[in-house]
């Protein structure tokens, strides 16, 4: 007879990193489908050379550095699709080279691989390209109308938000200029939906995101449904801020991350000299997020509550 | 007096190589980050300080026996500061277009760490020729460091070196590298390569030596 050894837990969901992931890209095809379905081919060019060149720099990276290969984790596939949805389907090929560099070897792996990363590889990805190649990453002179494939050249635009006039059915289908993933409102909820139905993430982080975002944009006076429907605030709530290693891991974390990014979108987008703040907004999230975590330490189970003010935490 | 006078050759090459003072003791970042733009702005900034590191080391060496103890800082800056003027005012009459790209980072010189720490590490401590050949030796071991890092940011952010176009006129440039995180970026990295090489020569040492003890 043999006698098995082992601590709890001992009843495992069986999730691990590559599951995770999966139902992340699962989430994410939706949004991918309707970016290409608008944007035709170049899109699809656009988001598989970022997939392909995140592969293949993790891999490479993993391999010069005498590593485990953990290329088959998902993880890099997602930073790439990410990234590809992020960019518009003008970009040049070597656009996603250099923001896959970026976001695998430079925040990725130079700070120590997955989990170890404090800023969101794709995001930062997106940054640098956005300081590096203006033009190129928006505006007027980044942005094509959605074609759907009438195989007309790509006539580039302005975005909604840079004064893109659309009504508000165009903005929650996709039918706008704007970069691949985040014009498709109805897409990207259907991948919330899963990726809640999944429980891959909380509603806490795009919930409490958009809500916040949604009340600040109401008390400057804007139109709140256009507001959300414009620009990549909802593609970044659901799919980038709500990234496990660079969010708070307890709940009130959680919501103060969210608020914070949601305070800021519209601070940047009202008050900054960007038309949009989405991808600061979250990086700046980011970096506060050990802050927020070393002050949101959750009570241990049996310690007596603090007796000063703050001392409820969430059990 | 010192106990044991170094080598003069010794005390150059330990300001190139074993305390650069930007890749190994990292001092002197703000000049680092902010002239880097471009090759030409690198070799002025690291010739202009290593002027003000020669003269403001030779003469706080002969002044080391009178300078008080208790007011040595604000002593040390006096010459320092000017060396610094010295400097700005001979870059506005004859290379006005390099004091114009520098800026406000020409009197800022005064508060590069470098300057002061050598003041206070070796020339308040050592004798003139000395101090003169570690500030020669300090000097161009910043000048090195930071002519490599700018040459790295103006190939990257301006697709140039030394103003020589090297990449071709369909070359986008990535302002990034121009910008402040660039500059961060590119330290950072060269800082690592620098750490890299440096570990490896040192394991190499101590493994020669482990076979002769052996």
């Amino acid at each position: 007879m043999k006698l098995y050894l082992s601590t709890a837990p001992h009843i495992r969901s069986g999730a691990n990193t590559q599951v995770l992931m999966r139902d992340v890209l699962i989430a994410l095809l939706p949004t991918t489908a309707a970016g290409i379905y608008y944007f035709g081919l170049s899109a699809a060019m656009v988001i598989a050379v970022s997939i392909l060149s995140c592969v293949l720099f993790e891999y490479l990276w993993q391999r010069i550095t005498k590593q485990p290969i953990r290329i088959y984790d998902l993880s890099a596939a997602v930073t790439g699709l990410i990234l590809g949805l992020n960019l518009p389907s003008t970009a040049a090929w070597w656009m996603p080279v250099v923001g896959a560099l970026f976001a695998i070897v430079i925040t990725k792996q130079l700070f120590g691989g997955i989990g170890d990363n404090f800023l969101n590889p794709a995001l930062l990805a997106r940054a640098v390209l956005l300081a590096s190649w203006p033009a190129r990453m928006t505006g007027a002179t980044a942005y094509a109308l959605p074609t759907c494939w009438s195989g007309a050249d790509a006539v580039t635009s302005a975005t909604p938000l840079a004064g893109y006039e659309a009504n508000t059915m165009d903005l929650f289908l996709g039918n706008i200029p704007g970069s691949i993933g985040e014009v498709c409102k109805a897409a990207i909820l259907l991948g919330l939906i899963y990726l809640l139905v999944r429980r891959v993430i909380s509603w806490r982080i795009p919930v409490t995101f958009l809500a916040v975002f949604a009340a600040l944009s109401a008390l400057v006076g804007q139109n709140v449904l256009n507001e959300l429907l414009m620009g990549g605030v909802l593609f970044g709530a659901v799919f980038m801020a709500t990234d496990y290693t660079t969010s708070p891991m307890n709940p009130r974390g959680q919501f103060i991350y969210a608020a914070l990014c949601g305070v800021l979108v519209c601070v940047i987008r009202n008050f900054g000299a960007y038309p949009e703040g989405v991808t600061y907004a979250i990086l700046i999230g980011n970096i506060v997020t050990p802050l927020i975590d070393k002050y949101d330490k959750p009570r241990l189970y049996g310690r007596l509550k603090k007796q000063k003010k703050e001392g409820t935490a969430n059990a | 007096m010192p106990k044991k006078e170094k080598s003069l050759s010794s005390v150059f090459m330990n300001g190139i190589i074993a305390e650069n003072p930007t890749l190994r003791l990292v001092l002197g970042t703000c000049p680092t980050i902010a002239s880097t733009t471009s090759a030409v702005n690198a070799v002025g900034m690291g010739a202009a300080a290593t002027f003000v590191l020669v003269g403001s080391n030779v003469v706080i060496s002969l002044l080391r026996n009178i300078i008080p103890d208790k007011v040595r800082i604000p002593a040390f800056i006096a010459v320092i500061c000017t060396f610094v003027t010295i400097v700005q005012m001979f870059m506005q009459a004859f290379l006005h277009d390099l004091y114009e790209s520098l800026g406000v980072f020409i009197p800022l010189i005064v508060v590069n760490c470098i300057i002061l720490a050598r003041a206070e590490a070796f020339a308040s401590k050592n004798g003139v020729l000395a101090s003169a050949v570690d500030g020669v030796g300090m000097g161009c071991g910043f000048t090195l460091a930071i002519t490599c890092i700018a040459i790295i940011r103006e190939l990257l952010g301006n697709g140039t070196i030394f103003g020589l176009n090297v990449f071709g006129a369909d070359y986008e440039p990535m302002l990034l590298m121009i910008l402040a995180p660039g500059g961060f970026m590119v330290f950072g990295g060269v800082l690592a390569i620098s750490n890299l090489v440096t570990q490896h020569f040192e394991k190499k040492k101590k493994d020669e030596k482990g076979v002769i003890h052996a």
